[in-house]
């Protein structure tokens, strides 16, 4: 892990402004830039003013559901008598995501301010920070600042001297996707075994430890003090296409592709411009092939249904896809796209937590399909199999891990289904002909 | 009760009604549909991980798991549409792609949900074509051996570790389709209740090593029984093959024991079998006993109980009927019962191994036996009638001088010689009758096996010998004798033995202690 990318133009650094910013780490350096101001004014509002303001500006989860950050907010009831809980899921396991990780290295104190004031906003004293267990930098950067805050007052019984007690525990995951899934991420903070749990009742009527819980991912809360700072109506105004999107989004880009990297762009953005101009395009030579823009559960695009995408929640689906994680990952005309495939699937074969029997059979089932198909052994029988296979594994259990897996195996063999032919025609990879 | 709202909906065109809060699954029950499930269970927590319950809700975009899911005001359910049938097939196809398919020589087999369910709605083939996955065969300790390679993953086996027994030593190993049941280092499954796992699997993976490869389930007799091994009267099923009891299970009643049995009472069946019986009624002849017909030996009891002052020892795990009648010969009536650790089922109240080792010690005592250590104040002139007691443990000395009867399922060891009359009957399993639990439940036990050789009922020999005695009794069947035991007794007063059904029903003491309770 190395130092970001010099901002491009074209960006709009909101969150991402002080990546590679050494001194932005520490307390002072955050104050210096104006950290902290925002939780000071939270703190002097009632909460249901602070989840008006963040209604109105239109921010919704970054981390991959999209739903309407305010709303969720104004679920958690005041005065029930219960304790509230705040979780930061900072659990980012989405394969090609790593958005979250930068925003803990480099700005770690904007993420405590998030929680803070979206505590506050809930009428939670606790907020619980579930990191995930590789993130080894983060977790670190994150202790540090907590310790900062907790040293200089804004933590604790009286935070910012306000008598308003606000508590943040850093909690490290041990290593399971499946637990960036909201309710098995509150198992695993309740150390059981991380496995999602049955909705209804939803966290908002009984989460963590069974008391009305507010779960939000690292970029939403980390958006918040900017919000607050400058107005609902400003974050509001920073959309380029669909109303019903806005603020800004960090994309990380990796795969085949000239300058990977996150990048922070106003909602609404051309898709196409953004892999060419920001992003550099394809490396040289090749051409792009086929695009994830979302990280790995989201359905796979072809470069022509990216180039006509608007970036934002309803761009992505007009463009056949969705949003996601906004984990962008590029595969270029020099991969086989079985390959690519059978590896995404097994990815969730490897991290299905294995209660619902379509998912734990089924994940690993269209693994070993694929695999096959990929080795030269595959059947046209297995094509229809494989998106059988994927029908019962959509819908149909606790968490949607199930769904992720089928997801790219479908839109793979809809939009590459030649590819998959050519291998069960030919008895072998083509691609590996062709590079041998 | 008046105060919980009552739901109206229709479930596969039935109009049902019932308690707010009931999962689709119950009240889909409550109209005799059995909605297809394995991971649910109606003792353990809901966690609805195997998603054969999927049924279609009307106007619902997804199918719902019919275990997880509450009743609505007027949901329209249906089971078997296309959608809902198209889902539960392909589960029955995920849930074999890696099952062994061997039914011929698994203990399920016969009685496998895993084999039900694909009989009745799975695919006739399998579309997979890949290795299955391998795990090897574990010890779990006490009676419990664990097939992995037969799990389905329920978890009902965790859930019952966890919420009833409250001894977690269970859970789920590992992720995806390397997932086992895993057991915790240094932990075995040696809770006293640990075996109910075996029951509560619904595949061949979790089995009793007591009864692995002992018989087909297709070969057994079962018949309703009460566990005879501690005064808890837990509800049971007898199994037997070719006249020999295999095993003992557990029988649903909420009222006693919920679902479950304890290890202690569902092993010890093998006295039940034993092959050294009193078969044939036996006096004393020319100085040694010997082999005769009921009615010479019967006269002889009458004759030797006539004019004398009996002294009984009973079985405290003789039927209500046996001891009633017992209790008619006179004199004095004892009983001695065997004793172990008290070992409770936490997740379920007043379920425990009592510390009395036998079926009937209320029923003993509400017939007015005590309960006694040893045997005292035995006169010469005495009869002591020893019904049933193998008198283990027992000075024989303090019999003294009295005449001996035996009313039994065997001739104790060391009298013989004093034996002036022995009279064969049967064990519970071989007649039927009822016991009184320690919280005097009246429960039914049916007859499992065939009697050896002319052993009768015991309560039939006493009618006869009763008879012989001068006293008016005629009673030809079992529910005869209850019904004069409930017209002679206060304590059983107005009960009828035909309406004590399966389930049993509380004396009329321990009913309005239970309703002020």
């Amino acid at each position: 892990m190395g130092f970001p990318h010099r901002s491009h133009p074209r960006e709009t650094p909101l969150l991402s402004k002080h990546f590679g910013d050494v001194d932005a780490r520490t307390l002072t350096g955050w104050r210096q830039r104006g950290g902290y101001r925002a939780l000071e004014q939270a703190l002097a509002m009632e909460p249901v003013a602070i989840t008006n303001i963040v209604k109105e500006s239109g921010l919704r989860g970054r981390g991959g559901a999209g739903f309407p950050t305010g709303l969720k907010w104004s679920f958690m009831k005041p005065g029930d008598g219960k304790p509230h809980y705040l979780a930061c899921n900072a659990d980012e396991s989405e394969p090609g995501t790593f958005k979250d990780r930068e925003i803990m290295r480099w700005t770690p104190h904007a993420l405590v301010e998030g929680c803070a004031i979206g505590a506050h906003a809930i009428g939670a004293e606790t907020a619980y920070i579930y990191i995930r267990g590789e993130f080894t930098e983060p977790l670190l950067r994150m202790n540090e600042a907590v310790r900062e805050a907790y040293a200089d007052g804004i933590l604790g019984k009286n935070a910012m001297g306000t008598g308003k007690r606000i508590d943040v525990h850093v909690h490290k995951g041990a290593g399971a996707y499946i637990c960036g899934e909201e309710t098995a991420m509150m198992n695993s903070l309740e150390g059981r075994r991380g496995n999602p749990r049955i909705k209804p009742p939803f966290p908002a009527v009984a989460g963590l430890f069974g008391q009305p819980t507010t779960i939000n991912n690292v970029e939403t809360l980390a958006a918040v003090p900017h919000i607050l700072t400058n107005g609902p109506e400003w974050y509001k105004g920073m959309s380029l296409a669909s109303p019903k999107s806005s603020g800004t989004k960090l994309f990380s880009v990796c795969g085949n592709i000239q300058r990977p990297g996150n990048y922070e762009v106003v909602m609404g953005f051309p898709f196409g411009e953004f892999l060419r101009d920001l992003c550099g395009g394809p490396l040289p030579g090749r051409r792009f092939k086929a695009i994830i823009p979302g990280g790995a559960s989201v359905p796979i695009q072809t470069p022509e249904e990216a180039d006509g995408t608007m970036m934002d929640y309803e761009g992505f689906i007009a463009g056949g896809s969705m949003l996601g994680s906004g984990g962008v990952i590029v595969i270029d005309d020099a991969q086989c796209m079985v390959k690519q495939i059978a590896r995404l699937a097994r990815f969730f074969a490897h991290e299905s937590c294995a209660q619902c029997t379509q998912c734990r059979e089924g994940t690993a089932w269209t693994t070993k399909i694929l695999e096959r198909i990929e080795a030269g052994q595959g059947t046209m029988e297995d094509l229809d199999t494989l998106l059988e296979i994927a029908d019962n594994m959509t819908g149909k259990t606790i968490c949607v891990l199930s769904d992720s897996c089928a997801t790219p195996v479908v839109s793979g063999i809809k939009k590459f289904r030649e590819e998959f032919e050519a291998h069960i025609t030919g008895k072998r990879c083509p691609m590996r002909a062709v590079a041998a | 009760m008046p105060d919980t709202k009552m739901i109206s909906l229709t479930i596969e065109g039935r109009a049902v009604t019932v308690p707010e809060g009931t999962s689709i699954l119950e009240a889909a029950k409550t109209v005799g549909i059995l909605i297809p499930h394995y991971c649910y269970h109606p003792a353990l927590p809901v966690a609805g991980v195997c998603r054969m319950c999927l049924v279609d809700v009307e106007k619902a975009p997804k199918l719902a798991p019919a275990c997880a899911t509450a009743v609505a005001d007027g949901q329209v359910i249906s089971t078997r549409t296309e959608k809902a049938l198209e889902a539960r097939k392909g589960v029955l196809e995920m849930l074999l792609i890696n099952h062994p398919l061997d039914c011929p020589i698994c203990d399920q087999s016969g009685e496998c949900e895993l084999q039900d369910y694909t009989y009745q709605e799975g695919r006739q083939d399998s579309r997979y074509r890949e290795p299955k996955r391998f795990n090897p065969v574990e010890d779990f300790g006490g009676d419990v051996v664990y097939v992995p390679n037969r799990c389905i993953l329920c978890t009902r086996c965790v859930r019952f570790m966890d919420d009833v027994a409250h001894d977690p030593v269970l859970s789920v190993s590992e992720r995806g389709d390397r997932a086992v049941i895993g057991k915790f280092d240094g932990a075995d499954l040696t809770h006293e209740w640990a075996s109910n796992v075996v029951d509560l699997c619904p595949v061949g993976a979790l089995l009793s090593k007591d009864f692995l490869n002992k018989a087909r389930a297709w070969e057994l007799d079962r018949s309703a029984s009460i566990c005879p091994n501690c005064t808890q009267g837990c509800n049971a099923i007898i199994e037997t093959r070719d006249n020999q009891v295999v095993r003992m299970r557990p029988r649903a009643n909420p009222d006693v024991n919920a679902y479950f049995m304890c290890d202690t009472g569902r092993l010890d069946y093998r006295w039940i079998n034993r092959t050294d019986r009193l078969e044939q009624p036996m006096m004393h002849v020319n100085g040694a006993l010997a082999a005769v017909d009921w009615e010479p030996a019967l006269a002889a009891a009458a004759a030797a109980l006539r004019g004398k002052r009996a002294v009984v020892l009973a079985s405290p795990m003789l039927s209500n009927e046996s001891l009633f009648l017992l209790s008619r010969l006179g004199g004095r009536g004892v009983f001695r019962v065997a004793q172990g650790p008290e070992a409770p089922l936490e997740g379920v109240p007043d379920l425990a191994l009592r510390a009395d080792r036998a079926a009937n010690v209320r029923g003993a005592e509400e017939m007015g036996f005590s309960r006694t250590a040893a045997l005292s104040g035995v006169g010469a002139g005495d009869v002591v009638v020893i019904a049933d007691d193998d008198l283990e443990g027992l000075d024989t000395a303090a019999l003294g001088g009295a005449t001996l009867i035996v009313m039994g399922t065997t001739l104790p060891e060391g009298i013989a010689g004093r034996v002036a009359v022995a009279l064969p009957t049967t064990n519970f399993s071989e007649e039927e009758g009822t016991f009184t639990n320690l919280r005097g439940r009246v429960q039914r036990f049916m007859q499992a096996r065939a009697a050896p050789g002319l052993a009768r009922p015991m309560w039939y020999a006493l009618t006869d010998l009763l008879a012989l005695l001068g006293q008016p009794s005629a009673y030809f069947i079992a529910s005869e004798v209850f019904d004069a035991l409930a017209a002679a007794k206060p304590s059983y007063a107005g009960m009828a033995y035909d309406t004590l059904g399966l389930r049993g029903s509380p004396l009329p003491a321990a009913q309005a202690a239970g309703r002020s309770a």
